[in-house]
């Protein structure tokens, strides 16, 4: 099962949780992943954040990093929602759940869907706080990590 | 035609989500069009487009190098991503 919402509305994560079951009991791991909007980014203040998207392509890029977990480990269910438009300190922006047999994989799958979202999908932050409003610049850190994965022997 | 679609800080900069560009032969690859996008646009089209960390996207694929155009192509212009 491989599902992509890309939405306003918050989530549900435990009733996401319960989707990656598919009710046969073959999954020994599910791994998880929440990301929360800060209260503050490199220093700054947000008081509020305005999450930009490319629909169509966003659904697309998500559901092509989803096919490449699915090739490089053995899952069973992979999952994202991402939310879009205002949010607030504290709000959920983005979940990923993973399910497998064994936990290796759900981890690093998991792990691995949240390195390449940060730097594929077609995603923009604009942020506003007591200075006014600036877009987030991308970090190269994001895309190091992205490029671990790259010299990875295949499992 | 060609759809042209900007997103995030390069859609404020030009002050333009998108315009369309009438088909023909002078437009048929994507330094092409950004050519002809910085001409008409003018030198803050110019500059804007220009900028080092572009990404463009033909049909929603990101594309590294030039690359031709057909008739009806989706391009887009937008600064590197920062979901997540």
């Amino acid at each position: 099962m491989l599902v992509v919402s890309v939405q306003q509305e918050d989530f549900d994560i435990s009733a996401l949780q319960r989707q990656l079951l598919a009710g046969e009991q073959e999954e020994g791991a599910v791994a998880t992943f929440t990301g929360y909007v800060r209260a503050a980014n490199t220093g700054r203040e947000v008081r509020s954040m305005e999450l930009e998207h490319y629909p169509g392509m966003t659904e697309s890029s998500i559901r092509a990093i989803l096919e490449r977990a699915c090739k490089r480990w053995p899952l069973l269910a992979v999952s994202v929602v991402h939310r879009v438009g205002r949010l607030q300190p504290g709000d959920q922006i983005v979940w990923v759940g993973v399910s497998s047999a064994h936990r290796e994989a759900s981890f690093s799958a998991c792990e691995f869907i949240m390195d390449y979202l940060k730097n594929e999908a077609p995603f923009w932050k604009k942020e506003e706080g007591p200075q006014g409003t600036s877009w987030v610049e991308a970090r190269a850190g994001d895309r190091e990590r992205a490029s671990r994965w790259d010299d990875d022997i295949q499992p | 035609m060609l759809k042209v679609l900007f997103f995030a800080r390069i859609r404020e900069e030009l002050d333009c989500p998108g315009i369309e560009v009438p088909w023909e032969d002078t437009v048929a690859d994507l330094d092409n069009l950004q050519a002809r996008l910085c001409r008409d646009g003018g030198p803050r089209w110019q500059e804007v487009l220009n900028r080092a960390n572009m990404i463009r996207a033909v049909n929603q694929a990101v594309v590294a190098e030039n690359t031709a155009l057909n008739d009806g192509d989706e391009v887009a212009f937008f600064p590197p991503v920062t979901g997540g």
